[in-house]
This record gives C-alpha cells, sequence and structure tokens, in this order.
C-alpha cells in the first residue's frame, strides 16, 4: 500500500502550538508512507486539489489528513478522494485540531501528540478496504408529531409540496398552546383568528391524515423507510358519525370535568367539544367524570345524540403507517409552579397562571372575556404580574429562561388595561428581555402609554390579607422592600419540556438534554437535524420559542424533509456490521445485545441458526462486534484488527523522534 | 413504647420560656419518649456566638454534642429552634476536616463521635406520629381555632434542617391537628417576628410582629401556637407593646405547640405552666372546654 500524509496548519489554529512541518517529516517514516507534507489549508480549493494531485503523482492507494475533527470535513475529504478515484473509504483523519491544538499549550509535546495521532491513523488505514454504498427507495410520506403551531406549519408546506403527511395529536384537537391564547405580541391580534385557518387547511387538506387523540406507540426502522404505529385512544364517540353539533355537551348532567382546554378555571361537562374552533370538531367523553362510564349509570348523551355515535364500549386501536421522515413538534408544558410555597402553592384562588389569565380575558373562555377574581367573581382594580416563575431559577431547577415571558405578560398588562380601564398593573420582573422585531417597543408601550408599573425584583412571598393578596418583594432599583395589595396576581408561569418527551425521544432514538428537550444535531448550523437521520425538529420540542420563531423552524424542518425527498433513493452508510457466516455459532448474543434489533436470526443452508445483519437497520455502533465471543460480527472500517492495528501503532516499545 | 432520646433545653428553657420545657418533658412522657437531659451541658452560644467567632461557636454546641455522645445518645432532641440551628450548623460544619481540626484543638478532646440533633417536633412527628398522638387524646381541641407558627429558622436553611418545607411547614399543624384543633391556614407561618431586632430596634419588632397579629386576627382565630421561645416572647409579651404602637387591640393568647398537646392529652394547666402566659389563655380555654 502507498500512502499519502497530509498535516493541516489551518492557519495559525493548529500550526500555533503544533510544528506541522515536523509531523509530516516523521509521518515519511512510518510503514507504507510514500509522500507526506505540511499544507495551509487542506480543506481549501488548493488544498483539495493538492491532495489530488498527490494521489496521481505518488500513485497513492490511502490518504491521512492530520486536520480537523472528522464531523467538520470528512465527507470534503472522501469527495476529493472520490474525485481522484480512490474509494472514499480509503481516508482516514487524525483530530490534531480539537483534540491537540485548542487543547493544549505546549508546542513540543502537542508536536508528539499529533504525531503518534497520524502514526495510529496511517497504521489503521493500512488495513481499510474500499466500501460500497447500496441504495434504497425512499417512502415519500411524513409523520408530523404534534399538532401545535410548528407541526401546523411543517405539515402544510409539506402537504402544498404534494407530500403525504400523518399529523399525531395527543389531544382531541390541534392548534396547541397558540389556540389557547386571546391575543398575541406585539401586534394585539387574536390568536386563534389567525391560526384558526391554517387549522382548518390542516382539516380539509387532502394530502393530510390527522389522528388528534392519538399517541405514537412505536417507530421501527431507518431513515426513508419508517414504520409507525399509532395509538388511537378511546374518546367513546364514534368519530366518522359524530357531525359536532354538540347536543350531547349541553345535557350531560356532570359537569364537574376538568376543561383542560381553559386551564381548569371553571369546570366542563363530561362529554364535549374542547373549544368552538376545534379541529376535528368531534366530541368525545373524560371517561374519569363520566357517570356512566364509572357508575354504569346516566347514558344521556347516547340517548340524545342525534346520529347515536357515542359508543361506551369503544377501545383503544392501533394503526401502522410507513413514513420516510419524522417531524417532532411535541411543544411544551406549563412549569408546575405550585411548588412555589411562597406564592402561596396553589391555595390561594386568586394566584392564576399567564395561560388561565390568558383564558380569563378571552372571549370564547368560561368568562365569556370578562376578566373575574376567580375567588368572587368581582372585577380585579390592581392586578399584579410576576415574571420568571419556573424561569431563571437555579432552587427549582429552571436555569433557563423561558423566552417568551416577558412578552406575554407586557401584552397582558396592556390588555387588562384595555378591559379594566380603572384598573392598575404592576409587573415585577428580573430583566426584560425583548429582542424580537418591535418587541421592545412593545414593552415600553406598556409601560409609557399604558402606565404599567415596572418594578425590578423578585417576589418573596405572596399572603391574603382579608380578601387581598399582600405581594411582597424587592425593588433593586429602588433599593427598598414593596409591597403592594393586589385583587389578582398573574404568575408569568415559565416553560418545560411537554410530558414524557424523554420518552418519546427515545422511542424516536434522539438525544435530550436534562430538562428533556430535545437536542439538535448542530445549535448553530443544524438546528432542526437531529442526529438520527430522518428525523427533524420544530418549535418548543427542542427548546422555549415564541410564535414567530416556532412557524419558522416548522417550515426549515418541513424544508429539510422535501430536500430528503428529493432524491428518490438513498444511500446507505456502508459502515455497518457483517457477518462472517464460517465463524458464526449461532450464539445469537448479537441479537440480544443490538439496541436497535438490526441482527435476524437466519438458516444457513445446513440448517444451522446464524446471525445476519439487517443492513438498513444497522447503525454502525459497534456493540455486537464486543459481544461475539468469535468475532464473526465485524463493523466495517472498524474491525477488531483495525483497531488492534491502532493500538499496537501506539504502544510500540520504543518511540523514534 | 418507650424510646430514650437525649434532651437539650437550652438556657431559655432554663430560663424565659420554663413553661416550654416543662411542658415538652410532660408530653414527651406521657406518649413514651424518655428523655435524658444531656449531662453537664452548656449554653450552645445561640445569637452572640457565631457573630463573632465561627470557630468557638462550633465548639460551644460540638461539646454538647460529643457529651450526648459519650453518654450514649445517638440522638439529641431540643425545642428550642436557636438552639437546633445552632447545634445542626455546628454538626454540619464539622464535617469539613479543616474545621473540626480547629474545633478539636479548642476544646481538647478527639470530637471523635458526635450526637444528632432534630427538633422537638420533627422527633413528635417522625418517632411519635399523629396516630399514637391521637391515641393519647382524652379533651379534644375541637372548639379551637389556632394559626400555627413556625417563625422564620426553624426549618431554615433547609439544607441544614433538613425537615418540613422551609416555605410551608406542616408538622405542628399536623401535630395540632392530631389534638382535634382546627388549624387554619396561617399565610405567615415562616415569616420573622422580628426577635433578633429586639433590642435595638423596637420599630421593627413592632411592625414585624404586628403584622403576624393583624394577618392571625383577620383569619379569626383563638390562639397562635409557636415553638420558639423567641417568637412566643415577642407575640405575647410584646402584644401590649404592640397595640399602642399601632393603634390595634389584640388580645390573642400565644401557646407552646406543647402546652396545648400537653392539655388535649389531660395534663394539668399548672404542669403545663399556663400561668405564664402573658395574654390571660383562661377564657379561650375556658370556651375550648380544656380548663
Ligand atoms: S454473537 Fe457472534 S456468534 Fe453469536 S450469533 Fe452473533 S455473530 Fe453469531
Ligand atoms: S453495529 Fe450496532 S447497530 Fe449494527 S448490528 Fe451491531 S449492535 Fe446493531
Amino acid at each position: 500500500m502507498r500512502i499519502g500524509v497530509f498535516v493541516c496548519h489551518c492557519g495559525s489554529n493548529i500550526a500555533a502550538t503544533v510544528d506541522c512541518p515536523s509531523v509530516a517529516q516523521a509521518a515519511k517514516l512510518f510503514p507504507d508512507v510514500v509522500f507526506a507534507s505540511d499544507t495551509m489549508y487542506a480543506c481549501s480549493e488548493p488544498g483539495q486539489d493538492a491532495i489530488i494531485q498527490a494521489i496521481k503523482e505518488h500513485r497513492l492507494d490511502g490518504v491521512v489528513v492530520a486536520s480537523c475533527s472528522p464531523r467538520m470535513h470528512e465527507p470534503t475529504f472522501r469527495r476529493a478522494l472520490e474525485r481522484a478515484g480512490l474509494n472514499r473509504y480509503m481516508l482516514e483523519m487524525a483530530n490534531i485540531r480539537e483534540h491537540v491544538s485548542w487543547i493544549g499549550k505546549n508546542k513540543e509535546l502537542n508536536t508528539v501528540k499529533a504525531t503518534e495521532l497520524v502514526r495510529i491513523a496511517a497504521a489503521k488505514l493500512r488495513l481499510n478496504t474500499p466500501l460500497y454504498a447500496n441504495q434504497f427507495d425512499v417512502t415519500k410520506r411524513v409523520l408530523v408529531i404534534g399538532g401545535g403551531v410548528a407541526g401546523i406549519q411543517a405539515a402544510l408546506d409539506c402537504a402544498d409540496a404534494g407530500i403525504q403527511v400523518i399529523m399525531v395529536e395527543r389531544d382531541t384537537s390541534i392548534g396547541g398552546k397558540m389556540a389557547k391564547l386571546d391575543k398575541t405580541f406585539p401586534t394585539v391580534d387574536c390568536s386563534s383568528c389567525i391560526l384558526g385557518p391554517k387549522m382548518v387547511d390542516v382539516a380539509q387538506h387532502p394530502n393530510i391524515t390527522l389522528y388528534a387523540a392519538s399517541e405514537v406507540e412505536e417507530i421501527s426502522g431507518y431513515v426513508g423507510n419508517f414504520d409507525v404505529k399509532v395509538r388511537r385512544r378511546a374518546t367513546y364517540v364514534n368519530w366518522d358519525a359524530c357531525t359536532g353539533c354538540g347536543l350531547c355537551m349541553e345535557k350531560c348532567p356532570s359537569k364537574k370535568s376538568y376543561d383542560a382546554f381553559n386551564e381548569g378555571v371553571a369546570p366542563t361537562a363530561a362529554i364535549g367539544i374542547s373549544f368552538p374552533q376545534a379541529i376535528p370538531k368531534k366530541a368525545s367523553i373524560n371517561a374519569e367524570f363520566c357517570m356512566k362510564l364509572q357508575k354504569g349509570k346516566c347514558g344521556v348523551c347516547a340517548k340524545i345524540c342525534p346520529t347515536k355515535c357515542i359508543d361506551f364500549e369503544q377501545q383503544d386501536t392501533i394503526v401502522s403507517e410507513k413514513v420516510g421522515a419524522i417531524v417532532a413538534a411535541t411543544g411544551y408544558d406549563l412549569f408546575d409552579w405550585t411548588v412555589y410555597n411562597q406564592y402561596g402553592g396553589g391555595r390561594y384562588p386568586d394566584v392564576v397562571t399567564s395561560l388561565q389569565y390568558e383564558r380569563m380575558m378571552n372571549a370564547s373562555g368560561p368568562t365569556a372575556g370578562h376578566i373575574k377574581r376567580p375567588s368572587d367573581g368581582k372585577e380585579p382594580k390592581r392586578v399584579v404580574f410576576i415574571q420568571c416563575v419556573g424561569s431563571r431559577d437555579k432552587a427549582v431547577d429552571r436555569p433557563y429562561c423561558s423566552g417568551f415571558c416577558c412578552m406575554y405578560t407586557a401584552k397582558q398588562a396592556v390588555l387588562t388595561k384595555d378591559h379594566i380601564p380603572d384598573s392598575d398593573s404592576y409587573v415585577f420582573y428580573m430583566d426584560i428581555r425583548s429582542p424580537g422585531k418591535g418587541y421592545d417597543e412593545f414593552t415600553r408601550r406598556a409601560q409609557e402609554q399604558y402606565g404599567v408599573q415596572y418594578v425590578r425584583g423578585r417576589v418573596s412571598m405572596i399572603y391574603p390579607k382579608g380578601d387581598v393578596l399582600v405581594v411582597r418583594g424587592a425593588d433593586t432599583l429602588a433599593g427598598t422592600q414593596v409591597e403592594v395589595e393586589a385583587d389578582l396576581v398573574v404568575l408569568a408561569v415559565g416553560i418545560e419540556s411537554s410530558k414524557g418527551a424523554p420518552h418519546l425521544a427515545e422511542k424516536l432514538r434522539i438525544s435530550y438534554d436534562h430538562y428533556g428537550f430535545f437536542m439538535e444535531a448542530h445549535p448553530k448550523l443544524k438546528p432542526v437535524e437531529t442526529n438520527t437521520a430522518g428525523v427533524y425538529l420544530a418549535g418548543c420540542c427542542q427548546g422555549p420559542k415564541d410564535i414567530p420563531t416556532s412557524v419558522g423552524q416548522g417550515s426549515a424542518a418541513a424544508a429539510k424533509v422535501l430536500t430528503l425527498f428529493a432524491k428518490d433513493k438513498l444511500e446507505s452508510d456502508p459502515q455497518i456490521s457483517r457477518v462472517n457466516q464460517n465463524r458464526c455459532v449461532g450464539c445469537l448474543k448479537c441479537t440480544m445485545t443490538c439496541p436497535f434489533g438490526a441482527v435476524k436470526d437466519v438458516k444457513d443452508r445446513a440448517g444451522n441458526t446464524k446471525a445476519e445483519v439487517v443492513e438498513t437497520v444497522c447503525q454502525g455502533c459497534g456493540i455486537c462486534t464486543v459481544t461475539c465471543p468469535h468475532g464473526a460480527i465485524q463493523l466495517q472500517h472498524f474491525t477488531d484488527n483495525q483497531i488492534l492495528a491502532e493500538v499496537n501503532a501506539l504502544c510500540q516499545p520504543e518511540m523514534e523522534f | 413504647m418507650s424510646q430514650r432520646i437525649g434532651y437539650y433545653p437550652g438556657c431559655s428553657g432554663a430560663g424565659t420560656s420554663m413553661e416550654y420545657d416543662a411542658s415538652t418533658r410532660a408530653v414527651c412522657a406521657r406518649l413514651g419518649l424518655a428523655l435524658q437531659e444531656v449531662p453537664d451541658w452548656s449554653c450552645c452560644g445561640s445569637t452572640p456566638a457565631h457573630t463573632v467567632d465561627h470557630v468557638l461557636s462550633a465548639a460551644l454546641s460540638a461539646r454538647n454534642l460529643e457529651l450526648a455522645a459519650e453518654a450514649g445518645l445517638e440522638t439529641v432532641t431540643t425545642p428550642c429552634p436557636s438552639c437546633l440551628a445552632n447545634l445542626r450548623v455546628a454538626g454540619h460544619k464539622m464535617e469539613k476536616e479543616g474545621f473540626r481540626n480547629q474545633v478539636k484543638a479548642l476544646l481538647e478532646t478527639e470530637c471523635a463521635s458526635l450526637a444528632t440533633v432534630k427538633s422537638t417536633l420533627q422527633v413528635l412527628l417522625e418517632d411519635v406520629g399523629p396516630e399514637a398522638v391521637k391515641a393519647k387524646v382524652v379533651r379534644p381541641l375541637s372548639k379551637l381555632r389556632v394559626a400555627c407558627y413556625y417563625g422564620c429558622i426553624m426549618n431554615r436553611p433547609p439544607e441544614v434542617m433538613q425537615f418540613d418545607d422551609p416555605e410551608h411547614p406542616m408538622s405542628m399543624d399536623t401535630l395540632l391537628e392530631a389534638c382535634g384543633a382546627e388549624v387554619l391556614p396561617f399565610p405567615l407561618k415562616v415569616e420573622c417576628c422580628g426577635a433578633a431586632a429586639g433590642m435595638p430596634r423596637k420599630d421593627i419588632v413592632t411592625e414585624l410582629s404586628g403584622r403576624l397579629l393583624d394577618v392571625a386576627a383577620g383569619m379569626g382565630v383563638d390562639a397562635i401556637v409557636t415553638a420558639c421561645p423567641l417568637c412566643q416572647m415577642n407575640l405575647d409579651l410584646r402584644q401590649g407593646q404592640v397595640n399602642s404602637a399601632r393603634g390595634t387591640s389584640h388580645a390573642i393568647p400565644v401557646f407552646y405547640f406543647t402546652q396545648l398537646m400537653g392539655l388535649a392529652m389531660g395534663l394539668s394547666s399548672s404542669e403545663m405552666g399556663i400561668s405564664k402566659l402573658a395574654v390571660d389563655p383562661k377564657p379561650c380555654l375556658e370556651q375550648a372546654g380544656v380548663l
């Protein structure tokens, strides 16, 4: 074998703390190395040309590039090899930037380490063999998990481009949190008026199949060919027949059911449609409060329903779908603020959450848009808003900023003044974070035009005194303690990842952070991709976002799906495990360890059990190879012998420098 | 059930709050908790020592904890939250090797083992339990509406005290409910009464204590129940001062929780030191039928 070594300076990134020419000089002495040089920027056009030139001139069979992380430029150099007529897997990279120059300051030691990394790369390369990718078909259908505004946008963009979309929504209606909002900032336009038409589009689009009241049960397969099982929860109403007339809801005698859409501001009937603009507009029963399902008595809705669609016997059903890509848009949940015992921990009825307040201000909400105190129904004249409840607070393990609470608080304070002109509003804040277009202007308008009193400081406690609430906090600008008496306190609760998000991430085989938010593949350059090919992210499942950003990300995820689907065939990665059938004794330890279920058992001609790797499912993690007692299963490009060669190269008895 | 446990009365128990000390001993005895006083105990240094010298302050407490351990007492209980804070903080700090060495040098002992400290509230709740309390009640306090006031240091800082919720403790509420009292949710149960500023800034005390009394009165309580000698003194003894400073006319009796528990268990009012209270508790106890 004839090997060429190229040591990159990466400008001063590497050259400042590694003696690149001497690394190249040392490499010339390694076995099979016939050419070595150093270059300013290996990835640049002249750099790549020089590699191609050298391959041709020195008839090289393999190339070692000592430069940055392979995450950065491995594809670049592989393409260069291909242009020179070599197989793309005849490349090895030694990471002398992230692993050497960026982490060590001692030039002498760095040079030694860089040389060693090149040595082991060359040793491994000597055992490389050309690998060839297979092609496979793509199922051009996409699964969108979550029907909030981000999911809706992704679904509509894909559907408009002619792609079949399966949308799975956990609630009985799509719309997500945005559907609950009264107005949106900073334009103060009606939230459901701008979202409503999009929801209708989802319902009417010929390319979209909507499964509401459903959850993703199981996902298997790989990019281009996912198999998805969806659990459609029993709603006890036959949705094919239900016309959404709402008669059942009026007649249901159980009126104590928790109204999730209205955030529990007022109770509702056990059967019903969650809100007037719901999509799909179908009724469902909350089994917990249904007298028929709990005690076997009642059944009024079944008698009243003109289309006879109530079905108390209904069971969950499972549907299977095949898709080529998945967009996760599962949104967020509100932080459970009741851990703040100093704010009453849920014991004071007149301390409400921002989303409850939003429902109280909404004309179609339980109070018909009149702001009333939950305790006595009176109109509050002094409303205190407390920001950062469950945001930027290490004490409750939520050190991150939820991003949009400053803005919605300003909006709610402005709207309060519109609803109750003779009211006074106070906002306790830590900083005002309003970086969006027109955002800062809006928070200023709240203060200057609407006279909302902004007090910088945290609130230490809220306690009831007679029928008012005393809000005690610090004014850190004035350097004093302040006490404000309030008729109503609104907590700007922060956000956290949606319930069960880590569980879904495991099904999707994507990573999630400490707080349960899904991880993007790269925080700057791959914000909607994940580390699992074919799975994309949109909206708050990835981290706190406001509506414009969520919509933008929904469209971005759709664009990624369309890019994927632009090809008719996808190439598989040949860096996967293969079984040497002669060595395999059929113990099937590998099937048990493979986390992806990529190894199946087959019978050879003599009827003996053997393992076989399903090429498209194997992720190339290599777990099986260490399990196999016979070394029969080998990860291509990372065989036992290649790894041993690396170790041997590193552990030579004497190193000459 | 008979359990032996160390007992640290603290200086206030031997002086200003003798009725707390007496009622604690009597109630524990009634509940089968054999209290054994820490032999030769000294002051823990409470308020002043730690403001002067942390090592000296810890040494005062460590000495008591070592004496207890030597007497074979693994756990020591104290009714006073200020003693509790000092003893626990000392134990907490002594976990650090360097600090421990400084204390050892001062005490000229090894400090090989130190007893752990729990508030009497914690022991009554965890080791005895509300069920056992209920079983001993002979005169339920069912006609009594009370507010439980824990004060600002009983459960704080949480990482040192490691008992009950620092913002919304419920242990005293639970015990008094077990005695049949109606416990109203007191929103200021962990607010400061101003005790530490008692000498230099009377205006602060009257303001802070006054607020507590106002809110409790607004809730319509018959009595306030405390677990701290200083809180009790501020609310009870200074109630007149508060009234004249703020133009109010409160007359709310302020009990130690052990006093009310004892009365419910049939112990006599003289054993409970009821006569030592400043605001006359008689009308309240009479209407509750426990006098
Ligand atoms: S672990 Fe190895 S020997 Fe066992 S079945 Fe898998 S490949 Fe065959
Ligand atoms: S390399 Fe990983 S994914 Fe592939 S078969 Fe082995 S264990 Fe499974």
